[in-house]
């Protein structure tokens, strides 16, 4: 769109803004007695006629979502937010920021991105109103994920959970199992399975070019419950290799439970399943526990109910070692801030709040589908049980958060060594070791 | 809907726009090229009729081999120069070894099996009652994308959990014969011939079609003197017809050799090259863009290059011989 058009737009909107001003807001701008005001909390100047671009990844009807979900604030405040999407925006977001016309703020999907925006020096670090809010309403790995060598930039705004295990309630009623809340309970019950002649888990890696990923997040599961985040992280950025003790622990570990003929059958099947696959047997029982993340439920079988006592239905994949405590792996988005204007700062500030949460999460709908880890949001809020379910435990203040380490791990690593080396070993049960040495030999060096 | 017409009226109007230079320029040209007489207008012509087209092909086909020749000599990123050590790695490392290997026995084995059994068909079918019932029944397949036979394939290649009924064909049918099947697609190095079923499957009925049709193309009266003369069955084949259809079955055996070595889309859909059933296409593919190394996708670009032109010199060789005969 040309700039005169824009300009043209602008004088239009702040013109119907004046107009609307005039005969029904008064009470809008008074403060927080409006409905508006209420509904976003207080403490915010009004900044009538400002704009703060919101530069992300997201587009289409879900950006319309972000857009009505931050109609209040901009009734009571009177900034408008501009939600500008862009299916390029992880191309874009260092060409705007080097070329000198960054966003107000941007949503980063991943914490590498935030490292690389604060090295461009461009980017200012979060102020005290989202310290606070962070401080207040996160778990300590999120204000990690959002730091850069100790300084505080940015806040989370969406989460998700991969750390579920599905199971079919009406199976484990017939049988009389339990869901499992330690791991040594949830491996005693997989014995127990086994004893009586059933599949205690299923499994499938096939994936056509990406053949192998749920493998990597089994394992990333167990490198996260046994060694905690500090070893986890350090696992990404390769100064805790794959053949170091820690992951090769949990490889064995891994091996144990998935790669479990006991367990799961053939272990070469596995690798010839596709992951889909892998949870029709769920609600038949034909395999009774899968370790996948929620977005699996569009493959159960037709007419399967997805419920706390239907056909299928997930509990939080328990930890191992007691002093990680609540281990959670997902992914999230944060608001990273390109200036401290005062209605950025507003805007960024209402962002990290529970008001902000709730609106977004009733935006999305009965069908749900998006979440928060702020603690904040009661859990009332989620119309979608499974979305309560997940966000009970993104939002547990003592949560040891970690992003999936093979999507941050080197190309060469997380979408190719790793992969067909745990093809491999699920396929033809290669020692763990000699899987560990060929993943690390593949690691790229830093200058290529 | 306002916002469609205000965010795509511009991007319209500039495509007309670039139409009417396009068209206008080339007016120009036209006129320019229509004015030149005597000793111009030879090279002129020449140059308005091939600059585009040349044009085109280094824009297209040069720039981009000679970037991709480059860029085999440097490392993932294209930052330094790393010398030889790409190839030398394509050429060294154990599971690349696998992937040369298997594209090795894909170029002995698909191309003559197709084109074998096309021909076998082709003269199977010739003059049978409905031919053309089972000549489409045959060619059908060819419909088929590859990705779609792969997966049609698959159901045929299917094998379950041990506890579980066997509802893949072929473990099926092992499993009513009495023995055990095996996981087809992970036994190795049966599963590479497998996915070349998927591959002979398809194309068998394209070769089919092609040497029918030469066959049909063999004047009656030379069949009928050799007839005469006591040819029959084998030796009419051996002496009349193959003799008469060569050229055809080279064209159509070379065209097979090319498409094999291009071949990607099979192993991908099948296998994802894991099992030790990659081929170069497909390591090439997922090197450039999956482990974004371009210096290796570049060298597996230029090797399968390489192994591509004596199939295509010997098919223009072939055709000028052929040329100078008749």
């Amino acid at each position: 769109m040309s700039i005169s058009k824009k300009g043209l737009l602008a004088g239009v909107a702040t013109a119907t803004v004046a107009l609307v001003a005039t005969f029904v807001a008064p009470a809008a701008y008074a403060g927080t007695s409006s409905a508006a005001c209420a509904n976003v909390g207080s403490g915010y100047a009004v900044q009538k006629g400002k704009t703060v671009e919101v530069f992300t990844s997201v587009v289409g009807d879900e950006l319309t979502r972000y857009a009505a979900a931050s109609a209040d604030f901009t009734a009571c405040t009177g900034i408008k937010i501009n939600w500008n999407g862009s299916d390029q925006f992880e191309a874009q977001l260092p060409v705007r920021v080097a070329g000198g016309t960054a966003p107000d703020l941007a949503l980063v999907p991943q914490p590498g991105l935030i490292a690389q925006m604060v090295a461009t020096g461009k980017a200012v670090p979060a102020p005290n109103a989202v310290k606070n809010n962070i401080n207040r309403y996160w778990s300590k790995s999120w204000r990690g994920l959002g730091s850069v060598n100790g300084t505080f930039y940015a806040a989370p705004n969406s989460a998700n959970l991969k750390s579920l295990v599905w199971y079919s309630p009406k199976q484990f009623a017939k049988y009389g199992y339990t869901v499992p809340t330690t791991w040594t309970a949830m491996m005693a019950q997989s014995d127990k399975m086994a004893a009586a002649g059933q599949t205690a888990w299923c499994g499938g890696i096939g994936s056509g070019g990406a053949t192998g990923w749920p493998a990597t997040d089994w394992l990333e599961e167990v490198v996260v419950r046994e060694a905690g985040a500090t070893v986890y992280n350090n696992w990404i950025n390769h100064t805790v290799k794959f053949s170091d003790a820690p992951i090769i622990h949990a490889m064995n570990t891994v091996w144990n439970w998935m790669g479990n003929s006991k367990y799961v059958g053939k272990v070469s099947t596995i690798a010839t399943t596709s992951f889909q696959d892998a949870v029709t047997g769920i609600p038949s029982g034909k395999c009774m526990q899968l370790q996948q993340a929620s977005f699996i439920a569009a493959s159960l079988p037709a007419g399967s109910v997805v419920s706390p006592t239907g056909d299928a239905w997930v509990y939080y994949l328990p930890g191992i070692n007691p002093a990680v405590t609540t281990p959670v792996e997902g992914g999230g988005e944060f608001y990273l801030a390109f200036n401290s204007n005062k209605a950025t700062v507003e805007v960024q500030t209402y962002l990290s709040t529970p008001q902000w949460a709730v609106s977004r999460i009733k935006a999305a709908g009965s069908n749900g589908g998006w979440l928060s880890a702020n603690s904040g949001v009661p859990s009332s809020t989620y119309s979608n049980p499974l979305d309560a379910l997940s966000a009970k435990y993104l939002s547990d203040p003592s949560s040891t958060f970690v992003f999936d380490a093979s999507d941050a791990m080197p190309a060469a690593i997380g979408n190719g060594a790793e992969w067909t080396g745990f093809t491999d070993w699920f396929a033809n049960g290669t020692p763990v070791k000699t899987v560990a040495a060929k993943i690390d030999a593949a690691w790229p060096s830093a200058s290529n | 809907m306002s916002n469609f017409w205000s965010d795509n009226l511009p991007k319209l109007g500039q495509m007309v726009a670039a139409i009417a230079i396009f068209l206008a320029v080339l007016a120009v040209i036209f006129f320019i090229a229509g004015k030149a007489n005597g000793k111009k207008q030879r090279p002129i012509a020449i140059l308005v009729f091939l600059g585009p087209a040349l044009l085109l092909v280094v824009i297209g086909l040069l720039g981009p081999a000679i970037r991709t020749l480059i860029l085999s000599f440097k490392g993932s990123a294209s930052h330094h120069w790393v010398g030889f050590s790409n190839y030398h790695w394509l050429f060294t490392d154990p599971s690349e070894r696998i992937v040369l290997r298997n594209t090795v026995f894909w170029i002995l084995f698909t191309p003559i099996i197709t084109t074998g059994l096309g021909l076998l068909l082709a003269v199977l079918l010739d003059r049978m009652r409905r031919e053309s019932v089972a000549k489409s029944l045959i060619f059908m397949p060819m419909a088929i994308s590859f990705v779609g036979a792969s997966i049609v394939w698959e159901f045929v290649y299917k094998y379950a959990n041990t506890n579980q009924p066997q509802v893949g064909l072929m473990s099926s049918i092992a499993k009513h014969l009495g023995f055990e099947p095996p996981n087809w697609l992970l036994t190795q190095p049966l599963n590479t011939f497998l996915l070349m079923v998927v591959f002979v499957w398809s194309q068998t009925g394209f070769a089919m079609v092609i040497l029918s049709a030469a066959i049909k193309a063999v004047p009656a009266d030379v069949m009928e003197a050799s007839a005469l003369d006591g040819a029959h069955g084998w030796k009419l084949f051996r002496g009349v017809t193959f003799p008469m259809v060569r050229s055809t079955f080279i064209v159509v055996l070379a065209t097979m050799v090319v498409s094999t070595l291009k071949l990607f889309d099979i192993v991908r859909a099948s296998t994802g090259g894991n099992f030790g059933t990659s081929v170069l296409a497909n390591e090439m593919y997922s090197e450039t863009f999956i482990r974004y190394d371009a210096g290796r996708g570049a060298a597996m670009a230029i090797v399968l290059f390489l192994l591509v032109i004596p199939v295509l010199v010997y098919n223009i060789t072939n055709l000028r011989r052929e040329r100078a005969i008749s």
